[in-house]
Protein backbone atom coordinates (compact mmCIF):
# COMPACT_ATOMS: atom_id res chain seq x y z
CA UNK A 1 0.00 0.00 0.00
CA UNK A 2 3.20 1.73 0.66
CA UNK A 3 5.93 1.84 -1.25
CA UNK A 4 9.64 4.16 -0.80
CA UNK A 5 11.61 3.80 -3.90
CA UNK A 6 15.36 5.33 -3.51
CA UNK A 7 14.28 8.25 -1.41
CA UNK A 8 16.74 10.39 -0.79
CA UNK A 9 16.69 13.84 1.47
CA UNK A 10 20.23 15.86 2.39
CA UNK A 11 20.11 19.04 3.98
CA UNK A 12 23.37 20.91 5.34
CA UNK A 13 25.43 18.57 3.13
CA UNK A 14 24.38 15.68 5.63
CA UNK A 15 22.22 12.99 4.34
CA UNK A 16 19.42 12.65 6.60
CA UNK A 17 17.89 9.86 4.52
CA UNK A 18 19.88 8.12 1.90
CA UNK A 19 18.43 5.67 -0.26
CA UNK A 20 15.28 4.59 1.81
CA UNK A 21 13.85 1.82 -0.16
CA UNK A 22 10.74 0.34 1.56
CA UNK A 23 7.40 -1.92 0.75
CA UNK A 24 4.54 -1.64 3.42
CA UNK A 25 2.12 -3.56 3.20
CA UNK A 26 -2.04 -2.94 3.87
CA UNK A 27 -2.74 -3.93 7.39
CA UNK A 28 0.55 -4.13 8.21
CA UNK A 29 1.38 -2.90 11.97
CA UNK A 30 4.97 -1.41 11.80
CA UNK A 31 6.74 0.12 14.37
CA UNK A 32 10.08 2.42 13.55
CA UNK A 33 13.02 2.81 15.77
CA UNK A 34 16.24 3.82 15.52
CA UNK A 35 18.65 6.19 17.70
CA UNK A 36 17.71 10.00 17.98
CA UNK A 37 18.78 11.99 14.69
CA UNK A 38 18.78 8.58 12.41
CA UNK A 39 16.22 10.37 10.45
CA UNK A 40 13.12 8.47 11.84
CA UNK A 41 10.96 11.83 12.09
CA UNK A 42 12.08 12.96 8.84
CA UNK A 43 10.92 9.98 6.89
CA UNK A 44 7.43 10.48 8.54
CA UNK A 45 7.41 13.93 7.26
CA UNK A 46 8.35 12.76 4.21
CA UNK A 47 5.69 10.50 3.83
CA UNK A 48 3.44 13.38 4.29
CA UNK A 49 4.39 15.85 2.27
CA UNK A 50 5.91 17.93 4.83
CA UNK A 51 9.11 17.55 3.57
CA UNK A 52 10.00 16.48 -0.12
CA UNK A 53 13.03 14.21 -1.25
CA UNK A 54 15.77 14.92 -3.39
CA UNK A 55 14.89 12.13 -4.86
CA UNK A 56 13.79 9.33 -5.31
CA UNK A 57 9.09 8.19 -5.58
CA UNK A 58 7.03 7.67 -2.89
CA UNK A 59 3.61 5.12 -3.76
CA UNK A 60 0.66 5.16 -1.97
CA UNK A 61 -1.79 2.31 -3.00
CA UNK A 62 -0.21 2.82 -6.57
CA UNK A 63 -0.88 6.43 -7.08
CA UNK A 64 2.73 8.83 -7.07
CA UNK A 65 1.88 11.33 -4.23
CA UNK A 66 5.80 12.26 -4.62
CA UNK A 67 4.71 15.50 -5.61
CA UNK A 68 1.36 16.06 -4.12
CA UNK A 69 0.83 18.00 -1.28
CA UNK A 70 0.12 17.57 2.56
CA UNK A 71 -3.74 18.42 1.95
CA UNK A 72 -3.96 15.99 -0.91
CA UNK A 73 -1.82 13.18 0.84
CA UNK A 74 -4.47 13.67 3.84
CA UNK A 75 -7.41 13.23 1.10
CA UNK A 76 -6.18 10.30 0.06
CA UNK A 77 -5.83 8.51 3.42
CA UNK A 78 -2.56 9.64 5.06
CA UNK A 79 -2.74 11.14 8.55
CA UNK A 80 0.37 11.63 11.10
CA UNK A 81 0.78 12.49 14.47
CA UNK A 82 3.46 14.83 15.37
CA UNK A 83 6.14 14.13 17.42
CA UNK A 84 5.57 17.83 19.08
CA UNK A 85 1.70 18.52 18.82
CA UNK A 86 1.09 22.25 17.32
CA UNK A 87 0.02 24.76 19.82
CA UNK A 88 -2.66 27.02 18.67
CA UNK A 89 -4.18 30.79 20.36
CA UNK A 90 -7.65 30.55 19.97
CA UNK A 91 -8.31 27.32 18.54
CA UNK A 92 -10.03 24.82 21.27
CA UNK A 93 -10.02 21.19 21.89
CA UNK A 94 -13.84 20.97 20.29
CA UNK A 95 -12.29 22.95 17.11
CA UNK A 96 -9.18 20.78 16.24
CA UNK A 97 -11.01 17.45 16.48
CA UNK A 98 -14.30 18.78 14.35
CA UNK A 99 -11.30 20.02 12.06
CA UNK A 100 -10.03 16.41 12.41
CA UNK A 101 -13.06 14.15 11.99
CA UNK A 102 -14.17 13.52 8.48
CA UNK A 103 -17.64 14.63 8.83
CA UNK A 104 -17.11 18.23 10.66
CA UNK A 105 -20.30 17.31 12.51
CA UNK A 106 -18.63 15.95 15.49
CA UNK A 107 -20.70 16.71 18.41
CA UNK A 108 -19.85 17.19 21.92
CA UNK A 109 -20.81 13.70 22.89
CA UNK A 110 -18.64 12.28 19.99
CA UNK A 111 -15.59 14.43 21.20
CA UNK A 112 -16.11 13.58 24.00
CA UNK A 113 -15.80 9.88 23.80
CA UNK A 114 -12.36 10.15 21.67
CA UNK A 115 -11.34 12.13 24.44
CA UNK A 116 -12.01 9.58 26.83
CA UNK A 117 -10.57 6.90 24.74
CA UNK A 118 -7.40 8.64 25.00
CA UNK A 119 -7.49 9.29 28.75
CA UNK A 120 -8.86 12.44 28.86
CA UNK A 121 -11.44 12.76 30.85
CA UNK A 122 -13.92 16.11 31.81
CA UNK A 123 -16.34 18.19 29.53
CA UNK A 124 -14.68 21.51 30.87
CA UNK A 125 -11.61 20.21 28.17
CA UNK A 126 -13.61 20.81 25.15
CA UNK A 127 -13.60 24.06 25.19
CA UNK A 128 -10.01 24.79 26.65
CA UNK A 129 -7.20 26.32 23.96
CA UNK A 130 -4.81 24.04 22.09
CA UNK A 131 -2.30 25.80 24.07
CA UNK A 132 0.53 25.93 26.78
CA UNK A 133 -1.81 25.63 29.35
CA UNK A 134 -2.24 22.30 28.77
CA UNK A 135 0.45 19.68 29.88
CA UNK A 136 2.69 17.99 27.23
CA UNK A 137 0.86 14.70 27.84
CA UNK A 138 -2.34 15.74 27.10
CA UNK A 139 -1.35 17.74 23.92
CA UNK A 140 0.27 14.55 23.30
CA UNK A 141 -3.33 12.37 23.91
CA UNK A 142 -5.14 15.24 22.04
CA UNK A 143 -2.87 14.89 18.96
CA UNK A 144 -3.36 11.22 18.88
CA UNK A 145 -7.05 11.35 19.19
CA UNK A 146 -6.86 14.03 15.68
CA UNK A 147 -5.37 11.33 13.82
CA UNK A 148 -7.98 8.44 15.45
CA UNK A 149 -11.06 10.66 14.42
CA UNK A 150 -9.64 10.77 10.53
CA UNK A 151 -10.29 6.77 10.55
CA UNK A 152 -6.99 6.83 7.72
CA UNK A 153 -6.57 4.28 5.73
CA UNK A 154 -2.38 5.04 6.77
CA UNK A 155 -1.80 6.30 10.16
CA UNK A 156 1.74 7.51 11.72
CA UNK A 157 2.31 7.96 15.06
CA UNK A 158 5.98 9.69 15.82
CA UNK A 159 6.27 8.67 19.44
CA UNK A 160 2.80 8.45 20.58
CA UNK A 161 4.58 7.47 24.18
CA UNK A 162 6.38 9.98 24.86
CA UNK A 163 5.33 12.35 27.60
CA UNK A 164 2.49 9.68 28.33
CA UNK A 165 2.49 8.68 32.22
CA UNK A 166 3.27 4.80 32.56
CA UNK A 167 -0.52 4.04 34.15
CA UNK A 168 -2.02 5.80 30.82
CA UNK A 169 0.86 3.57 28.60
CA UNK A 170 -1.56 0.50 28.99
CA UNK A 171 -4.38 2.29 27.51
CA UNK A 172 -2.01 3.75 24.87
CA UNK A 173 -1.29 0.35 23.80
CA UNK A 174 -5.08 -0.79 23.67
CA UNK A 175 -5.36 1.85 21.39
CA UNK A 176 -2.81 0.66 19.27
CA UNK A 177 -4.46 -2.56 19.76
CA UNK A 178 -7.73 -1.78 18.71
CA UNK A 179 -6.53 0.20 15.51
CA UNK A 180 -4.69 -3.01 14.85
CA UNK A 181 -7.47 -5.35 14.79
CA UNK A 182 -10.51 -3.34 14.02
CA UNK A 183 -9.57 -1.12 11.15
CA UNK A 184 -8.50 -1.85 7.42
CA UNK A 185 -5.60 0.30 8.57
CA UNK A 186 -1.82 0.51 8.12
CA UNK A 187 0.39 1.39 11.12
CA UNK A 188 3.33 3.02 11.33
CA UNK A 189 5.04 4.11 15.01
CA UNK A 190 7.86 5.18 15.62
CA UNK A 191 9.04 4.08 18.96
CA UNK A 192 11.54 3.84 21.15
CA UNK A 193 9.68 1.49 23.73
CA UNK A 194 10.11 -2.00 23.82
CA UNK A 195 6.33 -2.82 24.51
CA UNK A 196 4.97 -1.00 21.28
CA UNK A 197 8.14 -2.73 19.90
CA UNK A 198 6.59 -5.79 20.78
CA UNK A 199 2.97 -5.66 19.40
CA UNK A 200 3.75 -4.94 16.03
CA UNK A 201 3.88 -7.20 13.43
CA UNK A 202 7.15 -6.11 11.44
CA UNK A 203 10.27 -3.47 12.66
CA UNK A 204 12.42 -1.33 10.67
CA UNK A 205 15.08 0.04 11.91
CA UNK A 206 16.61 3.21 10.79
CA UNK A 207 20.44 4.42 11.44
CA UNK A 208 22.27 7.17 9.89
CA UNK A 209 19.05 7.69 7.00
CA UNK A 210 19.59 4.18 6.34
CA UNK A 211 16.99 1.40 6.47
CA UNK A 212 18.92 -1.44 8.69
CA UNK A 213 16.73 -3.62 9.20
CA UNK A 214 13.03 -4.25 7.73
CA UNK A 215 11.32 -7.44 8.68
CA UNK A 216 9.98 -10.01 11.61
CA UNK A 217 9.49 -8.61 14.87
CA UNK A 218 12.80 -10.68 16.38
CA UNK A 219 13.85 -9.21 19.57
CA UNK A 220 15.25 -6.05 18.17
CA UNK A 221 16.36 -4.60 21.04
CA UNK A 222 19.05 -6.97 21.73
CA UNK A 223 19.78 -7.05 18.06
CA UNK A 224 20.11 -3.64 18.35
CA UNK A 225 22.88 -3.59 20.75
CA UNK A 226 24.63 -6.38 20.06
CA UNK A 227 26.35 -3.66 17.46
CA UNK A 228 26.83 -1.62 20.39
CA UNK A 229 30.34 -0.96 21.30
CA UNK A 230 29.09 -1.42 25.19
CA UNK A 231 27.87 -4.81 24.22
CA UNK A 232 24.19 -4.10 25.38
CA UNK A 233 25.58 -2.44 28.81
CA UNK A 234 24.20 0.88 27.87
CA UNK A 235 20.73 -0.09 28.56
CA UNK A 236 19.44 -0.05 25.14
CA UNK A 237 19.94 4.20 25.27
CA UNK A 238 23.00 4.77 23.48
CA UNK A 239 22.31 2.61 20.95
CA UNK B 1 -36.28 52.40 12.80
CA UNK B 2 -36.29 51.22 9.19
CA UNK B 3 -34.78 48.03 8.32
CA UNK B 4 -31.64 49.90 7.46
CA UNK B 5 -31.24 50.75 10.90
CA UNK B 6 -32.19 47.41 12.52
CA UNK B 7 -29.45 45.77 10.09
CA UNK B 8 -26.90 48.31 10.88
CA UNK B 9 -28.00 48.21 14.90
CA UNK B 10 -27.43 44.01 14.80
CA UNK B 11 -23.69 44.28 13.23
CA UNK B 12 -22.98 45.98 16.45
CA UNK B 13 -25.10 45.39 19.41
CA UNK B 14 -27.45 42.21 20.05
CA UNK B 15 -30.91 43.99 21.59
CA UNK B 16 -34.11 44.83 20.16
CA UNK B 17 -36.37 47.31 21.04
CA UNK B 18 -38.52 45.18 22.84
CA UNK B 19 -36.14 44.54 25.54
CA UNK B 20 -36.81 45.40 28.63
CA UNK B 21 -33.17 46.77 29.14
CA UNK B 22 -31.77 50.51 29.04
CA UNK B 23 -31.26 51.73 25.42
CA UNK B 24 -29.93 55.08 23.44
CA UNK B 25 -29.55 54.59 19.74
CA UNK B 26 -28.07 57.73 17.81
CA UNK B 27 -28.05 57.76 14.24
CA UNK B 28 -26.88 60.39 12.02
CA UNK B 29 -25.73 62.25 14.63
CA UNK B 30 -29.16 62.62 16.97
CA UNK B 31 -31.14 60.45 19.06
CA UNK B 32 -33.19 57.90 17.57
CA UNK B 33 -34.86 56.12 20.38
CA UNK B 34 -34.36 55.42 24.30
CA UNK B 35 -35.29 53.54 27.10
CA UNK B 36 -34.53 53.79 30.57
CA UNK B 37 -35.30 51.54 33.69
CA UNK B 38 -35.54 52.38 37.40
CA UNK B 39 -31.32 51.67 37.85
CA UNK B 40 -30.58 53.38 34.56
CA UNK B 41 -31.12 56.58 33.90
CA UNK B 42 -30.03 58.11 30.32
CA UNK B 43 -29.75 62.24 30.35
CA UNK B 44 -29.18 64.64 27.10
CA UNK B 45 -26.65 66.98 27.78
CA UNK B 46 -28.10 70.21 27.76
CA UNK B 47 -25.54 71.43 24.65
CA UNK B 48 -26.73 68.80 22.82
CA UNK B 49 -23.28 67.14 22.89
CA UNK B 50 -24.11 63.52 23.98
CA UNK B 51 -25.58 61.69 27.38
CA UNK B 52 -24.80 61.03 30.79
CA UNK B 53 -25.80 57.67 31.68
CA UNK B 54 -26.13 57.03 35.63
CA UNK B 55 -26.48 53.81 37.12
CA UNK B 56 -27.40 53.52 40.56
CA UNK B 57 -26.00 52.36 43.67
CA UNK B 58 -26.21 48.41 44.33
CA UNK B 59 -27.53 47.85 41.24
CA UNK B 60 -27.76 44.41 40.46
CA UNK B 61 -26.59 43.33 36.47
CA UNK B 62 -28.14 46.07 34.53
CA UNK B 63 -28.23 45.96 31.04
CA UNK B 64 -27.73 48.92 28.48
CA UNK B 65 -27.22 49.13 25.11
CA UNK B 66 -25.93 52.31 23.06
CA UNK B 67 -25.16 52.10 19.37
CA UNK B 68 -24.70 54.50 16.91
CA UNK B 69 -25.50 54.45 13.35
CA UNK B 70 -24.07 56.22 10.68
CA UNK B 71 -25.94 55.73 7.26
CA UNK B 72 -25.16 59.13 5.95
CA UNK B 73 -22.33 60.69 3.67
CA UNK B 74 -20.55 63.03 4.92
CA UNK B 75 -21.82 63.03 8.63
CA UNK B 76 -19.12 63.53 10.96
CA UNK B 77 -20.51 62.55 14.35
CA UNK B 78 -18.48 63.66 17.91
CA UNK B 79 -20.75 62.78 21.02
CA UNK B 80 -19.56 62.55 24.46
CA UNK B 81 -20.74 59.54 26.49
CA UNK B 82 -20.29 59.78 30.50
CA UNK B 83 -21.28 56.64 32.56
CA UNK B 84 -21.36 57.22 35.95
CA UNK B 85 -21.75 53.83 37.62
CA UNK B 86 -22.85 53.98 41.51
CA UNK B 87 -20.97 51.96 44.44
CA UNK B 88 -21.36 48.33 44.20
CA UNK B 89 -23.23 48.47 41.14
CA UNK B 90 -22.99 45.71 38.61
CA UNK B 91 -23.52 46.91 34.90
CA UNK B 92 -23.03 44.87 31.34
CA UNK B 93 -22.62 48.16 28.59
CA UNK B 94 -23.17 47.35 25.20
CA UNK B 95 -21.51 50.24 22.65
CA UNK B 96 -20.67 50.13 18.91
CA UNK B 97 -20.94 52.66 15.79
CA UNK B 98 -22.05 51.15 12.48
CA UNK B 99 -20.99 52.95 9.58
CA UNK B 100 -22.57 52.32 6.17
CA UNK B 101 -21.22 54.92 3.67
CA UNK B 102 -23.08 54.69 0.23
CA UNK B 103 -21.61 57.70 -1.29
CA UNK B 104 -18.58 59.25 -1.22
CA UNK B 105 -18.61 62.09 1.01
CA UNK B 106 -16.53 60.49 4.24
CA UNK B 107 -18.07 59.21 7.26
CA UNK B 108 -16.76 59.51 11.02
CA UNK B 109 -17.64 58.91 14.56
CA UNK B 110 -15.60 59.77 17.41
CA UNK B 111 -17.31 58.62 20.50
CA UNK B 112 -15.69 59.96 23.83
CA UNK B 113 -16.41 57.68 26.52
CA UNK B 114 -15.62 58.51 29.89
CA UNK B 115 -16.39 56.23 32.76
CA UNK B 116 -16.57 56.92 36.37
CA UNK B 117 -16.66 53.50 38.25
CA UNK B 118 -17.33 54.22 42.25
CA UNK B 119 -16.28 52.23 44.72
CA UNK B 120 -16.79 48.48 44.38
CA UNK B 121 -18.66 48.99 41.11
CA UNK B 122 -18.13 45.85 38.31
CA UNK B 123 -18.73 46.85 34.76
CA UNK B 124 -18.59 44.66 31.52
CA UNK B 125 -18.34 47.25 28.62
CA UNK B 126 -18.59 45.92 25.30
CA UNK B 127 -17.66 47.67 21.70
CA UNK B 128 -18.15 46.50 18.01
CA UNK B 129 -16.77 48.91 15.29
CA UNK B 130 -18.12 47.98 11.99
CA UNK B 131 -18.26 49.96 8.40
CA UNK B 132 -19.60 49.19 5.11
CA UNK B 133 -20.55 50.44 2.08
CA UNK B 134 -20.06 51.28 -1.45
CA UNK B 135 -18.95 54.40 -1.43
CA UNK B 136 -15.70 55.53 -1.84
CA UNK B 137 -16.20 57.64 1.04
CA UNK B 138 -13.61 57.23 3.69
CA UNK B 139 -15.24 55.63 7.02
CA UNK B 140 -13.34 56.99 10.09
CA UNK B 141 -13.64 55.89 13.66
CA UNK B 142 -11.54 58.19 16.60
CA UNK B 143 -12.93 56.49 19.84
CA UNK B 144 -11.29 58.15 22.99
CA UNK B 145 -12.39 56.33 25.89
CA UNK B 146 -11.26 57.97 29.80
CA UNK B 147 -11.30 55.64 32.53
CA UNK B 148 -11.76 56.43 36.38
CA UNK B 149 -11.80 53.34 38.22
CA UNK B 150 -12.76 54.13 42.29
CA UNK B 151 -11.17 51.71 45.32
CA UNK B 152 -12.17 48.31 44.66
CA UNK B 153 -14.51 48.82 41.06
CA UNK B 154 -13.26 46.54 38.30
CA UNK B 155 -14.37 47.09 34.64
CA UNK B 156 -13.50 44.66 31.80
CA UNK B 157 -13.83 46.51 28.12
CA UNK B 158 -13.78 44.01 25.08
CA UNK B 159 -13.53 46.10 21.73
CA UNK B 160 -13.72 44.26 18.35
CA UNK B 161 -12.85 46.03 14.98
CA UNK B 162 -12.60 43.63 12.32
CA UNK B 163 -11.93 45.05 9.25
CA UNK B 164 -14.50 47.71 7.47
CA UNK B 165 -13.01 50.74 8.58
CA UNK B 166 -10.64 52.90 6.95
CA UNK B 167 -9.04 54.36 9.81
CA UNK B 168 -9.06 54.48 13.54
CA UNK B 169 -7.16 56.05 16.06
CA UNK B 170 -7.93 54.19 19.71
CA UNK B 171 -6.79 56.28 22.23
CA UNK B 172 -7.19 54.77 25.55
CA UNK B 173 -6.78 56.98 29.09
CA UNK B 174 -7.26 55.04 32.70
CA UNK B 175 -6.70 56.12 35.87
CA UNK B 176 -7.17 53.25 38.47
CA UNK B 177 -7.30 53.45 42.54
CA UNK B 178 -6.64 50.93 45.41
CA UNK B 179 -7.73 47.80 44.81
CA UNK B 180 -9.21 48.49 41.15
CA UNK B 181 -8.98 45.88 38.41
CA UNK B 182 -9.01 46.72 34.67
CA UNK B 183 -8.47 44.32 31.86
CA UNK B 184 -9.00 45.00 28.22
CA UNK B 185 -9.15 43.30 25.30
CA UNK B 186 -8.75 44.42 21.87
CA UNK B 187 -9.21 42.66 18.33
CA UNK B 188 -8.27 43.99 15.54
CA UNK B 189 -8.18 43.26 11.66
CA UNK B 190 -7.39 45.62 9.07
CA UNK B 191 -7.17 44.92 5.37
CA UNK B 192 -6.73 46.74 1.66
CA UNK B 193 -5.09 50.55 2.97
CA UNK B 194 -6.81 50.71 6.39
CA UNK B 195 -5.15 52.31 8.91
CA UNK B 196 -5.45 51.13 12.43
CA UNK B 197 -3.99 52.78 15.98
CA UNK B 198 -4.50 52.01 19.45
CA UNK B 199 -2.87 53.90 22.04
CA UNK B 200 -3.27 53.18 26.08
CA UNK B 201 -1.73 55.42 28.76
CA UNK B 202 -3.01 53.63 32.11
CA UNK B 203 -1.98 54.85 35.73
CA UNK B 204 -1.57 52.35 38.39
CA UNK B 205 -2.25 55.08 41.40
CA UNK B 206 -3.48 52.82 44.03
CA UNK B 207 -2.16 49.99 46.17
CA UNK B 208 -2.84 46.43 44.77
CA UNK B 209 -4.35 47.73 41.76
CA UNK B 210 -4.06 45.71 38.24
CA UNK B 211 -4.04 45.91 35.07
CA UNK B 212 -3.92 43.34 31.94
CA UNK B 213 -4.39 44.28 28.41
CA UNK B 214 -4.20 41.60 25.72
CA UNK B 215 -4.07 42.90 22.14
CA UNK B 216 -4.58 40.38 19.19
CA UNK B 217 -4.69 41.49 15.55
CA UNK B 218 -4.20 40.37 12.19
CA UNK B 219 -3.24 43.24 9.58
CA UNK B 220 -4.01 41.58 6.07
CA UNK B 221 -2.73 43.08 2.53
CA UNK B 222 -1.44 46.91 2.79
CA UNK B 223 -3.08 48.07 6.04
CA UNK B 224 -1.54 49.42 8.52
CA UNK B 225 -1.56 49.28 12.85
CA UNK B 226 0.51 50.57 15.02
CA UNK B 227 -0.11 49.56 18.76
CA UNK B 228 1.05 52.13 21.95
CA UNK B 229 0.95 51.30 25.49
CA UNK B 230 2.15 52.86 28.62
CA UNK B 231 1.48 51.29 32.16
CA UNK B 232 2.51 53.71 34.95
CA UNK B 233 3.21 51.21 37.96
CA UNK B 234 3.19 54.21 40.55
CA UNK B 235 2.39 52.20 43.55
CA UNK B 236 2.44 48.74 44.49
CA UNK B 237 0.62 47.30 41.36
CA UNK B 238 0.70 44.53 38.58
CA UNK B 239 0.51 45.80 35.19
CA UNK B 240 0.45 43.04 32.24
CA UNK B 241 0.07 43.78 28.39
CA UNK B 242 0.00 41.27 25.68
CA UNK B 243 0.22 42.21 21.90
CA UNK B 244 0.23 39.85 19.31
CA UNK B 245 0.14 40.27 15.66
CA UNK B 246 -0.36 38.19 13.08
CA UNK B 247 0.68 39.82 9.69
CA UNK B 248 -0.02 38.51 5.78
CA UNK B 249 0.48 39.57 2.47
CA UNK B 250 2.22 43.63 2.87
CA UNK B 251 0.64 43.80 6.57
CA UNK B 252 2.89 46.33 8.68
CA UNK B 253 2.23 46.30 12.22
CA UNK B 254 4.50 48.40 14.41
CA UNK B 255 4.12 47.62 18.09
CA UNK B 256 5.50 50.35 21.08
CA UNK B 257 5.32 48.93 24.31
CA UNK B 258 6.63 51.36 27.38
CA UNK B 259 5.78 50.10 31.03
CA UNK B 260 6.93 52.07 33.62
CA UNK B 261 7.78 51.55 37.38
CA UNK B 262 7.43 54.69 39.36
CA UNK B 263 7.42 52.53 42.42
CA UNK B 264 10.04 49.83 43.50
CA UNK B 265 6.95 47.07 44.51
CA UNK B 266 5.39 48.26 40.97
CA UNK B 267 5.69 44.66 38.85
CA UNK B 268 5.00 45.42 34.92
CA UNK B 269 5.60 43.23 32.32
CA UNK B 270 5.08 43.60 28.49
CA UNK B 271 4.76 40.84 25.91
CA UNK B 272 4.83 41.86 22.32
CA UNK B 273 4.68 39.52 19.33
CA UNK B 274 4.88 39.98 15.78
CA UNK B 275 4.74 37.35 12.75
CA UNK B 276 3.28 35.74 9.91
CA UNK B 277 1.25 32.44 10.73
CA UNK B 278 3.25 29.74 12.32
CA UNK B 279 4.08 27.70 9.91
CA UNK B 280 3.84 24.27 11.53
CA UNK B 281 -0.08 25.51 12.37
CA UNK B 282 -0.92 25.52 8.85
CA UNK B 283 0.94 22.20 8.27
CA UNK B 284 -0.86 20.63 11.14
CA UNK B 285 -4.27 21.51 9.83
CA UNK B 286 -3.48 20.82 6.03
CA UNK B 287 -2.36 17.66 7.41
CA UNK B 288 -6.02 17.22 8.29
CA UNK B 289 -7.00 17.76 5.06
CA UNK B 290 -7.57 21.59 4.83
CA UNK B 291 -6.38 23.36 1.84
CA UNK B 292 -3.88 26.46 2.59
CA UNK B 293 -6.25 28.70 2.31
CA UNK B 294 -8.86 27.08 4.67
CA UNK B 295 -6.18 26.27 6.87
CA UNK B 296 -5.07 30.38 6.73
CA UNK B 297 -8.84 31.21 7.94
CA UNK B 298 -9.10 28.46 10.35
CA UNK B 299 -6.00 30.00 12.14
CA UNK B 300 -7.36 33.85 11.71
CA UNK B 301 -10.91 32.99 13.39
CA UNK B 302 -9.59 31.17 16.31
CA UNK B 303 -7.23 33.97 16.93
CA UNK B 304 -9.45 37.29 16.31
CA UNK B 305 -12.26 35.08 18.20
N1 LIG C 1 15.23 20.52 7.54
C1 LIG C 1 16.36 20.08 8.13
N2 LIG C 1 17.51 20.79 8.00
C2 LIG C 1 18.66 20.39 8.59
N3 LIG C 1 18.77 19.27 9.33
C3 LIG C 1 17.66 18.53 9.51
C4 LIG C 1 16.41 18.90 8.93
N4 LIG C 1 15.48 17.97 9.27
C5 LIG C 1 16.14 17.07 10.04
N5 LIG C 1 17.44 17.39 10.19
C6 LIG C 1 18.47 16.60 10.90
O1 LIG C 1 18.34 15.30 10.45
C7 LIG C 1 18.55 14.36 11.45
C8 LIG C 1 17.36 13.43 11.57
O2 LIG C 1 16.29 14.11 12.20
P1 LIG C 1 14.95 13.37 12.61
O3 LIG C 1 14.11 14.36 13.30
O4 LIG C 1 14.39 12.69 11.44
O5 LIG C 1 15.51 12.29 13.65
P2 LIG C 1 14.73 11.21 14.50
O6 LIG C 1 15.24 9.89 14.09
O7 LIG C 1 13.28 11.43 14.43
O8 LIG C 1 15.26 11.52 15.97
P3 LIG C 1 14.52 11.45 17.40
O9 LIG C 1 14.56 10.03 17.86
O10 LIG C 1 15.39 12.30 18.27
O11 LIG C 1 13.14 12.01 17.25
C9 LIG C 1 18.86 15.17 12.68
O12 LIG C 1 20.25 15.24 12.83
C10 LIG C 1 18.27 16.52 12.38
O13 LIG C 1 18.95 17.53 13.07
MG1 LIG D 1 11.84 12.13 15.76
Amino acid sequence: MLELINVCFTRNNKKILDNINLKIDTNSFIAITGPNGSGKSTLAKIIMGIELPDSGKILFNNIDITNLSIAERAKLGISFAFQQPVKFKGITIYDILKLASSNQKLTKLEAYQILKEVGICGEEYLNRELNNSLSGGELKRIEIATVLLRNSKLNIFDEPEAGIDLWSFNNLINIFKNIHNNLASTTLIITHQERILNIADKIILIKNGKVDYFGENINIVDSICSNCPTKGGCNHECC
Amino acid sequence: MNVVDQELIAKVSPFNTSDSNAYNVRKDGKLLIRNITEDVSIISKEDGSGIDIYIKDNTKNALVFIPVIITKSGINDKVYNDFHIGKNAKATIMAGCAIRNNKNLDASHNGIHRFYLDEGAKVKYVEKHYADGHGQGHKTLDPITELYLGRNSSLEIDTVQISGVDSSNRITTGKLEDGATLSISEKIMTEKKQFAMTDFNIDLDGIDSSCHVVSRSVAKDDSKQVFKSNINGNNKCYGHVECDAIIQDNGHVHAIPEINAENINANLVHEATIGKIAGEQLIKLMSLGLSLEEAEAQIINGFLK
